[in-house]
Protein backbone atom coordinates (compact mmCIF):
# COMPACT_ATOMS: atom_id res chain seq x y z
CA UNK A 1 0.00 0.00 0.00
CA UNK A 2 2.79 2.51 0.87
CA UNK A 3 4.42 1.26 -1.99
CA UNK A 4 1.85 2.79 -4.55
CA UNK A 5 0.93 5.99 -2.16
CA UNK A 6 4.75 6.86 -2.38
CA UNK A 7 5.06 5.84 -5.67
CA UNK A 8 2.03 8.01 -6.63
CA UNK A 9 2.80 11.45 -4.60
CA UNK A 10 6.31 11.86 -6.19
CA UNK A 11 5.22 10.76 -9.99
CA UNK A 12 2.05 13.00 -9.66
CA UNK A 13 3.83 15.76 -7.88
CA UNK A 14 6.38 16.24 -10.48
CA UNK A 15 4.18 15.39 -13.31
CA UNK A 16 2.49 18.47 -12.22
CA UNK A 17 5.17 20.68 -11.48
CA UNK A 18 6.53 20.10 -15.13
CA UNK A 19 2.82 20.80 -16.63
CA UNK A 20 2.65 24.13 -14.53
CA UNK A 21 6.15 25.17 -15.41
CA UNK A 22 5.39 24.53 -19.26
CA UNK A 23 2.15 25.95 -19.59
CA UNK A 24 2.79 29.37 -17.71
CA UNK A 25 4.64 32.19 -19.95
CA UNK A 26 8.22 32.19 -18.54
CA UNK A 27 7.74 35.28 -15.81
CA UNK A 28 10.82 37.59 -16.32
CA UNK A 29 11.35 38.13 -12.68
CA UNK A 30 11.94 34.66 -11.81
CA UNK A 31 15.37 34.38 -12.25
CA UNK A 32 15.28 30.33 -13.07
CA UNK A 33 13.67 28.83 -16.50
CA UNK A 34 11.44 26.33 -14.51
CA UNK A 35 10.03 27.93 -10.92
CA UNK A 36 7.95 25.30 -10.10
CA UNK A 37 10.40 22.23 -10.45
CA UNK A 38 12.90 24.32 -8.62
CA UNK A 39 10.99 24.86 -5.96
CA UNK A 40 10.22 20.62 -6.28
CA UNK A 41 14.22 20.70 -5.70
CA UNK A 42 14.80 22.84 -3.29
CA UNK A 43 11.51 22.50 -0.91
CA UNK A 44 10.11 19.18 -1.85
CA UNK A 45 13.31 17.14 -1.74
CA UNK A 46 16.33 18.78 -0.42
CA UNK A 47 14.50 20.50 2.55
CA UNK A 48 11.84 17.55 3.30
CA UNK A 49 14.66 15.41 3.49
CA UNK A 50 16.49 17.73 6.14
CA UNK A 51 13.64 18.41 8.23
CA UNK A 52 13.12 14.84 8.28
CA UNK A 53 16.31 14.25 10.12
CA UNK A 54 15.82 17.48 12.04
CA UNK A 55 12.51 16.07 13.63
CA UNK A 56 14.19 12.30 14.33
CA UNK A 57 17.15 14.00 15.86
CA UNK A 58 14.43 16.59 17.97
CA UNK A 59 12.62 12.72 19.26
CA UNK A 60 15.90 11.97 20.74
CA UNK A 61 16.01 13.25 23.80
CA UNK A 62 12.56 13.49 24.73
CA UNK A 63 12.68 9.53 23.72
CA UNK A 64 15.10 8.88 26.21
CA UNK A 65 13.55 10.67 28.98
CA UNK A 66 10.21 8.74 28.75
CA UNK A 67 11.93 5.51 28.25
CA UNK A 68 13.63 5.66 31.40
CA UNK A 69 10.73 7.07 32.97
CA UNK A 70 8.61 3.86 31.61
CA UNK A 71 11.64 1.73 32.83
CA UNK A 72 11.24 2.68 36.04
CA UNK A 73 7.41 1.81 36.04
CA UNK A 74 7.85 -1.23 34.45
CA UNK A 75 9.99 -2.45 37.42
CA UNK A 76 8.09 -1.04 39.73
CA UNK A 77 5.20 -2.85 38.59
CA UNK A 78 2.95 0.30 38.01
CA UNK A 79 2.56 -0.97 34.17
CA UNK A 80 1.43 -4.33 35.29
CA UNK A 81 -1.42 -2.66 37.60
CA UNK A 82 -2.63 0.17 35.29
CA UNK A 83 -2.78 -3.25 32.50
CA UNK A 84 -4.92 -5.08 35.02
CA UNK A 85 -7.23 -2.27 35.45
CA UNK A 86 -8.19 -1.44 32.23
CA UNK A 87 -8.07 -5.55 30.85
CA UNK A 88 -11.62 -5.48 29.84
CA UNK A 89 -11.23 -2.94 27.38
CA UNK A 90 -7.68 -3.79 26.12
CA UNK A 91 -8.48 -7.12 26.03
CA UNK A 92 -11.57 -6.76 23.35
CA UNK A 93 -9.27 -4.52 21.39
CA UNK A 94 -6.43 -6.43 21.05
CA UNK A 95 -7.29 -9.92 21.76
CA UNK A 96 -3.70 -11.10 20.29
CA UNK A 97 -1.99 -9.52 22.92
CA UNK A 98 -1.70 -11.35 26.52
CA UNK A 99 -3.37 -9.08 28.74
CA UNK A 100 -0.16 -8.71 31.40
CA UNK A 101 2.34 -7.69 28.54
CA UNK A 102 4.27 -4.38 29.14
CA UNK A 103 2.36 -3.66 25.59
CA UNK A 104 -0.30 -3.45 27.34
CA UNK A 105 0.70 -0.59 29.42
CA UNK A 106 2.34 1.21 26.81
CA UNK A 107 -0.72 1.29 24.67
CA UNK A 108 -2.81 2.99 27.43
CA UNK A 109 0.18 5.12 28.58
CA UNK A 110 0.24 6.05 24.93
CA UNK A 111 -4.02 6.69 24.63
CA UNK A 112 -3.99 8.47 27.88
CA UNK A 113 -1.20 11.25 26.78
CA UNK A 114 -2.81 11.30 23.52
CA UNK A 115 -6.08 12.20 24.88
CA UNK A 116 -4.68 14.89 26.83
CA UNK A 117 -2.65 16.49 23.83
CA UNK A 118 0.59 15.67 25.22
CA UNK A 119 2.49 15.19 22.27
CA UNK A 120 5.87 15.08 23.56
CA UNK A 121 5.09 11.98 25.82
CA UNK A 122 2.35 10.27 23.72
CA UNK A 123 5.14 9.72 20.35
CA UNK A 124 7.95 8.22 22.98
CA UNK A 125 5.32 5.78 24.79
CA UNK A 126 3.65 4.69 21.38
CA UNK A 127 7.08 3.86 20.52
CA UNK A 128 7.51 2.12 22.94
CA UNK A 129 4.64 0.75 22.78
CA UNK A 130 5.25 -0.53 18.85
CA UNK A 131 8.95 -2.29 20.05
CA UNK A 132 6.64 -4.54 23.18
CA UNK A 133 4.15 -5.32 20.36
CA UNK A 134 6.96 -6.40 17.85
CA UNK A 135 8.31 -8.46 20.22
CA UNK A 136 5.46 -10.73 20.04
CA UNK A 137 5.37 -10.41 16.31
CA UNK A 138 6.18 -13.61 14.37
CA UNK A 139 7.00 -12.47 11.20
CA UNK A 140 9.41 -9.39 11.39
CA UNK A 141 8.95 -6.21 8.79
CA UNK A 142 4.83 -7.38 8.86
CA UNK A 143 2.62 -5.55 10.89
CA UNK A 144 0.51 -7.34 13.19
CA UNK A 145 -3.10 -6.92 13.44
CA UNK A 146 -2.36 -5.24 17.54
CA UNK A 147 -0.09 -3.28 15.52
CA UNK A 148 -2.64 -1.74 13.11
CA UNK A 149 -5.45 -1.16 15.34
CA UNK A 150 -2.98 0.62 17.65
CA UNK A 151 -1.68 2.69 14.47
CA UNK A 152 -5.54 3.56 13.52
CA UNK A 153 -6.79 4.62 17.18
CA UNK A 154 -3.51 7.17 17.23
CA UNK A 155 -3.86 8.21 13.58
CA UNK A 156 -7.73 9.06 13.91
CA UNK A 157 -6.81 11.46 16.91
CA UNK A 158 -8.17 10.78 20.24
CA UNK A 159 -7.52 14.54 21.39
CA UNK A 160 -9.85 16.03 24.33
CA UNK A 161 -8.53 19.76 23.80
CA UNK A 162 -7.03 20.93 20.33
CA UNK A 163 -4.96 23.67 22.03
CA UNK A 164 -3.66 25.59 19.08
CA UNK A 165 -6.57 25.55 17.02
CA UNK A 166 -8.05 27.54 20.33
CA UNK A 167 -5.17 29.64 21.12
CA UNK A 168 -4.84 30.22 16.77
CA UNK A 169 -8.82 31.11 17.18
CA UNK A 170 -8.40 33.32 20.39
CA UNK A 171 -5.84 35.19 18.78
CA UNK A 172 -7.87 36.20 15.63
CA UNK A 173 -10.27 37.51 17.32
CA UNK A 174 -13.22 34.93 17.87
CA UNK A 175 -16.21 35.40 20.34
CA UNK A 176 -15.89 31.85 21.52
CA UNK A 177 -13.01 30.40 20.47
CA UNK A 178 -13.75 26.96 22.10
CA UNK A 179 -17.44 26.67 20.84
CA UNK A 180 -15.48 24.22 18.27
CA UNK A 181 -14.25 21.85 21.14
CA UNK A 182 -17.82 19.97 21.07
CA UNK A 183 -18.23 19.47 17.22
CA UNK A 184 -14.08 18.59 17.19
CA UNK A 185 -14.90 15.88 20.15
CA UNK A 186 -17.94 14.38 18.22
CA UNK A 187 -15.99 14.14 15.01
CA UNK A 188 -12.50 12.53 16.33
CA UNK A 189 -15.06 10.16 18.34
CA UNK A 190 -17.01 8.77 15.32
CA UNK A 191 -13.74 8.70 13.01
CA UNK A 192 -11.61 6.93 15.68
CA UNK A 193 -14.89 4.31 16.26
CA UNK A 194 -15.43 3.97 12.54
CA UNK A 195 -11.37 3.20 12.31
CA UNK A 196 -11.62 0.94 14.69
CA UNK A 197 -14.55 -1.46 12.98
CA UNK A 198 -12.73 -1.08 9.73
CA UNK A 199 -9.49 -1.65 11.10
CA UNK A 200 -10.75 -5.45 12.81
CA UNK A 201 -12.87 -6.27 9.27
CA UNK A 202 -9.38 -5.48 6.92
CA UNK A 203 -7.83 -7.89 8.92
CA UNK A 204 -10.35 -10.35 8.28
CA UNK A 205 -9.68 -9.53 4.69
CA UNK A 206 -7.92 -13.01 2.65
CA UNK A 207 -5.10 -10.18 1.07
CA UNK A 208 -4.65 -8.96 4.84
CA UNK A 209 -4.42 -12.28 6.52
CA UNK A 210 -2.02 -13.96 3.64
CA UNK A 211 0.38 -11.71 4.76
CA UNK A 212 0.68 -12.53 8.15
CA UNK A 213 1.15 -16.23 7.42
CA UNK A 214 4.64 -17.42 6.97
CA UNK A 215 6.73 -17.89 3.54
CA UNK B 1 -18.01 24.27 28.91
CA UNK B 2 -15.74 27.12 29.93
CA UNK B 3 -14.74 24.79 33.52
CA UNK B 4 -14.70 22.08 31.74
CA UNK B 5 -12.11 23.17 29.11
CA UNK B 6 -10.21 25.20 31.81
CA UNK B 7 -10.35 21.78 33.90
CA UNK B 8 -8.94 20.12 31.27
CA UNK B 9 -5.94 22.25 30.31
CA UNK B 10 -5.08 22.07 34.31
CA UNK B 11 -4.75 18.61 34.22
CA UNK B 12 -2.40 18.51 30.79
CA UNK B 13 0.00 21.23 32.62
CA UNK B 14 -0.09 19.15 35.56
CA UNK B 15 0.03 15.68 33.93
CA UNK B 16 3.36 15.47 33.71
CA UNK B 17 5.23 16.69 36.52
CA UNK B 18 2.76 14.58 38.59
CA UNK B 19 3.11 11.46 36.54
CA UNK B 20 6.94 11.61 36.81
CA UNK B 21 7.16 12.49 40.61
CA UNK B 22 4.63 9.47 41.25
CA UNK B 23 6.80 7.09 39.26
CA UNK B 24 9.34 8.24 40.92
CA UNK B 25 8.45 7.52 44.49
CA UNK B 26 6.32 4.94 43.78
CA UNK B 27 9.64 3.21 42.37
CA UNK B 28 11.69 3.81 45.27
CA UNK B 29 8.98 2.30 47.72
CA UNK B 30 8.93 -0.54 45.56
CA UNK B 31 12.88 -0.59 45.98
CA UNK B 32 13.66 -0.11 42.44
CA UNK B 33 16.86 1.53 41.74
CA UNK B 34 15.29 4.06 40.18
CA UNK B 35 18.74 6.13 38.75
CA UNK B 36 20.02 2.35 37.20
CA UNK B 37 16.55 2.02 35.71
CA UNK B 38 16.07 4.86 34.19
CA UNK B 39 19.41 5.07 32.52
CA UNK B 40 18.71 1.86 31.01
CA UNK B 41 15.64 2.53 29.85
CA UNK B 42 16.67 6.03 28.11
CA UNK B 43 19.93 4.48 26.26
CA UNK B 44 17.09 2.99 24.03
CA UNK B 45 16.09 6.59 22.99
CA UNK B 46 19.10 7.35 20.56
CA UNK B 47 18.66 3.58 18.79
CA UNK B 48 15.12 4.77 18.37
CA UNK B 49 15.39 8.05 16.67
CA UNK B 50 17.81 6.67 14.33
CA UNK B 51 16.08 4.38 13.45
CA UNK B 52 13.09 6.09 12.23
CA UNK B 53 15.15 8.37 9.85
CA UNK B 54 15.06 6.34 6.41
CA UNK B 55 10.83 6.06 7.20
CA UNK B 56 10.26 9.87 8.10
CA UNK B 57 13.15 11.11 4.92
CA UNK B 58 11.26 8.94 2.51
CA UNK B 59 7.55 10.24 3.63
CA UNK B 60 8.48 13.94 4.27
CA UNK B 61 10.34 14.00 0.43
CA UNK B 62 7.32 12.16 -1.25
CA UNK B 63 4.64 14.80 0.54
CA UNK B 64 7.26 17.40 -0.03
CA UNK B 65 7.23 16.89 -3.98
CA UNK B 66 3.61 16.79 -3.72
CA UNK B 67 3.07 20.09 -2.21
CA UNK B 68 6.18 22.16 -4.05
CA UNK B 69 4.43 21.15 -7.28
CA UNK B 70 1.33 22.57 -6.69
CA UNK B 71 -0.53 19.29 -7.24
CA UNK B 72 -2.81 20.06 -4.16
CA UNK B 73 -4.61 22.84 -6.10
CA UNK B 74 -5.05 20.18 -8.75
CA UNK B 75 -6.57 17.29 -7.23
CA UNK B 76 -8.85 20.23 -5.13
CA UNK B 77 -10.44 20.89 -8.44
CA UNK B 78 -11.06 17.26 -9.25
CA UNK B 79 -12.91 16.78 -6.19
CA UNK B 80 -14.68 20.10 -5.75
CA UNK B 81 -17.34 18.93 -7.24
CA UNK B 82 -18.21 15.97 -5.10
CA UNK B 83 -17.46 18.29 -2.29
CA UNK B 84 -19.74 20.89 -2.78
CA UNK B 85 -22.48 18.29 -2.92
CA UNK B 86 -21.76 17.16 0.61
CA UNK B 87 -21.59 20.69 1.83
CA UNK B 88 -18.13 21.64 2.33
CA UNK B 89 -16.66 24.64 0.33
CA UNK B 90 -14.15 24.85 -2.77
CA UNK B 91 -11.72 26.58 -0.05
CA UNK B 92 -12.12 23.73 2.56
CA UNK B 93 -10.84 21.18 0.76
CA UNK B 94 -7.14 22.14 0.75
CA UNK B 95 -7.45 21.27 4.64
CA UNK B 96 -9.13 18.25 4.15
CA UNK B 97 -6.63 17.01 1.65
CA UNK B 98 -3.65 18.89 3.78
CA UNK B 99 -4.90 17.64 7.51
CA UNK B 100 -3.25 13.69 7.00
CA UNK B 101 -0.33 14.64 5.09
CA UNK B 102 1.49 17.34 7.01
CA UNK B 103 0.80 19.03 10.36
CA UNK B 104 2.52 22.06 9.78
CA UNK B 105 1.11 22.68 6.19
CA UNK B 106 -2.24 22.10 7.42
CA UNK B 107 -1.82 24.47 10.10
CA UNK B 108 -0.89 26.96 7.66
CA UNK B 109 -3.71 26.05 5.60
CA UNK B 110 -5.92 26.63 8.66
CA UNK B 111 -4.14 30.26 9.69
CA UNK B 112 -5.08 31.27 6.06
CA UNK B 113 -8.78 31.01 5.74
CA UNK B 114 -9.40 31.91 9.23
CA UNK B 115 -7.25 35.33 8.64
CA UNK B 116 -9.60 35.98 5.20
CA UNK B 117 -12.83 34.54 6.40
CA UNK B 118 -12.71 35.36 10.05
CA UNK B 119 -12.68 33.09 13.03
CA UNK B 120 -16.56 32.89 13.29
CA UNK B 121 -17.19 32.04 9.31
CA UNK B 122 -18.87 28.79 9.00
CA UNK B 123 -15.37 27.77 6.61
CA UNK B 124 -13.51 29.12 9.29
CA UNK B 125 -15.36 26.78 11.94
CA UNK B 126 -15.21 24.12 9.77
CA UNK B 127 -11.13 24.59 9.07
CA UNK B 128 -10.97 24.35 13.13
CA UNK B 129 -12.86 21.35 13.48
CA UNK B 130 -11.17 19.76 10.93
CA UNK B 131 -7.77 20.36 12.42
CA UNK B 132 -8.78 19.69 15.49
CA UNK B 133 -10.16 16.28 15.00
CA UNK B 134 -7.81 15.23 12.65
CA UNK B 135 -4.04 13.73 12.61
CA UNK B 136 -1.11 13.83 10.36
CA UNK B 137 -1.88 10.06 9.48
CA UNK B 138 1.19 9.71 7.15
CA UNK B 139 3.88 11.24 9.79
CA UNK B 140 2.73 8.53 12.29
CA UNK B 141 1.99 5.94 9.73
CA UNK B 142 6.01 6.12 9.01
CA UNK B 143 7.38 6.97 12.42
CA UNK B 144 5.78 4.17 14.41
CA UNK B 145 6.24 1.90 12.57
CA UNK B 146 9.46 2.84 11.10
CA UNK B 147 10.76 2.51 14.83
CA UNK B 148 10.45 -1.56 14.58
CA UNK B 149 11.42 -1.30 10.52
CA UNK B 150 8.22 -2.41 9.43
CA UNK B 151 7.41 -1.95 5.57
CA UNK B 152 4.77 -4.26 5.21
CA UNK B 153 1.53 -1.98 7.17
CA UNK B 154 -1.16 -4.49 5.82
CA UNK B 155 -4.62 -2.44 6.90
CA UNK B 156 -2.83 0.01 9.06
CA UNK B 157 -2.93 2.30 5.79
CA UNK B 158 -6.17 1.68 4.31
CA UNK B 159 -8.39 2.18 7.61
CA UNK B 160 -6.62 5.35 8.55
CA UNK B 161 -7.31 6.22 5.81
CA UNK B 162 -10.88 5.77 6.38
CA UNK B 163 -10.98 6.85 9.46
CA UNK B 164 -9.70 10.27 8.16
CA UNK B 165 -12.40 10.76 5.54
CA UNK B 166 -14.74 9.84 8.55
CA UNK B 167 -13.65 12.69 10.31
CA UNK B 168 -13.59 15.07 7.40
CA UNK B 169 -16.77 14.17 6.77
CA UNK B 170 -18.20 14.32 10.37
CA UNK B 171 -16.38 17.48 10.37
CA UNK B 172 -18.59 19.20 7.75
CA UNK B 173 -21.43 17.51 8.47
CA UNK B 174 -21.40 18.38 12.06
CA UNK B 175 -20.54 22.24 11.56
CA UNK B 176 -22.96 23.02 8.87
CA UNK B 177 -25.75 20.92 11.30
CA UNK B 178 -24.91 23.28 14.14
CA UNK B 179 -23.50 26.43 12.68
CA UNK B 180 -25.24 26.72 9.59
Amino acid sequence: MLNYIWLTLIVIGISVAVWNDLSKPPDPSANTPLPTLNKVTNEGIVNSAKTAVTLAIGLIGIMALWLGIMKIAEQSGLIAILASILKPITTRLFPDVPADHPAMGAMIMNISANMLGLANAATPLGLKAMEELNKLNKKLGTATDAMCTFLVINTSNVQLIPATVIAIRAAAGSANPTEILGPAILATTVSTIVGVITVKLFAKLPVFKKQLEED
Amino acid sequence: METLVNAISIVSILAIPALVLFIVVYGTVKKVKIYEAFVEGAKEGFNVGVRIIPYLVAMLVAIGIFRAGGAMKILSLILSPITNLIGMSAEALPMALMRPLSGSGALGVMSEIIKTHGPDSLIGRMVAVMMGSGETTFYVLAIYFGSVSISKTRQAVPAGIVADIVGILMSVWIVNLIFG
